[in-house]
């Protein structure tokens, strides 16, 4: 009886977790204009009028750019940098580690704000530039979090085994440690990949008309009219990160990278 | 030297390159906050204090601890609705139920702000799904204000805010010692004995963490308040918003967002202080 009451709340909770999901799921393929539950029929119009809508394609190519161009790079640096912490002790790392690890706690509208105006002071404002770099700096800490701990995982016999045997430092790192710490790197790519798809704070302040990304388009399309097209571009958002997290899942382990340990 | 550190530099140079841009840019907003306003140019005048003393009127003090209580609205109740999920992710006893609860919690945390707010409007809305089922129950005749509510803006945060809280809390009760339990039922301690007075004193650290993190989370939204908000609900976010892009005032904009950044610092540094605190409590016991 107590654990039926338990599990009564859990599902419940999660009911309101998902609700929301499931409503704009809902009123995607509504075919009417005005909402209404349950849908009236099935209709796939609006996915046609989100895929057809010239803001949302230049928008949705913006961000293809910014989030290749900002998660590779976040990638490249963020794990040479989790590398160097993992391997080198040296003066002035406490500072460099606390600027890096700021984006988590700095919010987004204030690192925004200080992109937008270092732009304009680089005359850079509302360019590829400060987006991507904006971008870069927000998903960062997770590619650096998410390759540290995969070289923690890395038995360091083995590096010295191959550096026993007459390995050069640069043999170790491409043959050993780099192979063995491809699947952190990947996995925090992809984090890193979508979480700068559906940033939108920071982009509503360094992007413009001509540069704005997928979010920053929705959310002008959701203040200036009140159909069903955003319910439609929502959907496609919600299947494609979740497909791509249950990709994550599979092949790398989200919950290793994420840190979660249930046991 | 180079030999015995190999890669140093090449490794060091990128990270320091984007510290240095990063902490520009954060610089800029700094450099700002202390210029001069010069009204209808986005051009900025000698240095001032000015902004800061302007923070000193009832309006902004309003929106401070509008923008506070929210916050610890959303942290509360994203705790007590968190618990019984975390717990259950880690206590499951079939496996494809913890995993199941693992995906259910997690990948909204994906979705992005913009899609979660947008998908609670249609929820919260006069034609919405709430107010849509409730009149079709016939609970009520008049749909119930929802949207541009201090209620509505907080029932969304605390949707947002689960993941996060549901990780930190699965962590925490993922380490306690289950031995423990067991002792006290051994002992003739009932369940909810056990977990009123051994699961939860242990798993103490986790939820300050939980709430802390959610709350400096919640200071810094800005697209629930704005959109569910509506201009009805103000957080220091959206004022700072305001200031820069319709009024234009980019000094003050940027001394507002400097407050929000130095609340969102401040909070975590309250919470490293309490929970060491309570640490050492719980390890002299």
């Amino acid at each position: 009886m107590r654990s039926f009451a338990f599990w009564s709340l859990v599902v419940a909770l999660l009911t309101y977790m998902t609700l929301p999901t499931i409503v704009v799921l809902m009123t995607s393929v509504n075919p009417t204009e005005i909402l209404a539950f349950p849908p009236q029929g099935v209709s796939f119009d609006w996915y046609a009028k989100a895929v057809t809508y010239p803001d949302f394609q230049v928008a949705f190519r913006n961000g293809l750019i910014v989030t290749a161009c900002a998660s590779t790079l976040a990638l490249i640096v963020g794990s040479a940098f989790a590398w160097l912490i993992h391997h080198y002790e040296f003066r002035g790392r406490g500072l460099l580690e606390g600027v890096l690890w700021s984006p988590l706690i700095i919010p987004h509208f204030t690192l925004g704000f200080g992109f937008l105006l270092l732009g304009g002071a680089f005359r850079l404002q509302q360019g590829y530039v400060m987006i991507v770099l904006a971008h870069m700096v927000l998903v960062m800490p997770f590619v650096t979090r998410a390759v540290h701990v995969s070289l923690g995982n890395i038995d360091p016999a083995l590096a010295r085994a191959a550096a026993n045997l007459g390995a050069s430092p640069f043999q170790v790192l491409t043959r050993i440690t780099l192979p063995l710490v491809v699947p952190g790197m990947a996995g925090g790519w992809l984090i890193a990949a979508v979480l700068s798809l559906t940033e939108f704070t920071a982009s509503l302040y360094v992007t413009g008309s001509r540069t704005q990304t997928l979010p920053v388009a929705m959310y002008n399309y959701i203040r200036e009219y009140a159909d069903p097209t955003v319910s439609a571009v929502s959907a496609l958002l919600i299947i494609a990160t979740t497909l791509i997290m249950l990709v994550a899942d599979r092949t790398i382990g989200l919950r290793r990278v994420l840190a979660i340990d249930t046991h | 030297m180079l030999a015995r550190r190999p890669f140093f530099i090449t490794f060091l140079a990128p990270a320091v390159l984007t510290a240095v841009i990063l902490a520009a840019a954060i610089f800029e907003v700094l450099q700002y906050s202390v210029r001069e306003f010069i009204p209808g140019s986005l051009n900025v005048g000698g240095f001032t204090l000015a902004n800061f003393a302007a923070l000193n009127k009832p309006i902004y003090w309003w929106v401070l601890a509008d923008t506070f209580f929210i916050s610890l609205l959303t942290a509360i109740f994203s705790l007590l609705a968190s618990y019984p999920v975390a717990y259950a992710l880690v206590r499951a006893k079939k496996d494809w139920v913890r995993s199941a609860l693992v995906s259910l919690s997690i990948t909204p945390l994906f979705t992005g702000e913009i899609v979660r707010t947008f998908s609670w409007m249609l929820t919260l809305g006069t034609d919405g799904f709430i107010n849509s089922m409730l009149r079709k129950l016939g609970v009520i005749d008049m749909p119930i204000q929802l949207m541009y509510t201090r209620f509505g803006v907080v029932v969304a945060l605390v949707q947002f805010s689960m993941p996060v809280m549901i990780i930190l809390l699965a962590t925490a009760i993922a380490h306690v010692d289950r031995d423990c339990e067991k002792a006290a039922a051994n002992l003739g301690a009932s369940p909810s004995a056990v977990f009123w007075r051994i699961t939860l004193p242990l798993t103490v650290p986790g939820i300050l963490s939980g709430i802390v993190v959610v709350f400096a989370w919640t200071m810094s939204a800005f697209s629930t308040p704005q959109l569910i908000g509506g201009g009805k609900i103000l957080m220091i976010s959206n004022l700072a918003y305001l200031q820069g892009f319709s009024v234009l005032n980019l000094p003050f904009a940027a001394t507002l967002s400097l407050v929000a950044l130095v609340c969102a610092l401040g909070s975590l540094a309250l919470m490293k202080g309490v929970t060491s605190r309570i640490e050492r409590r719980l390890a002299v016991n």
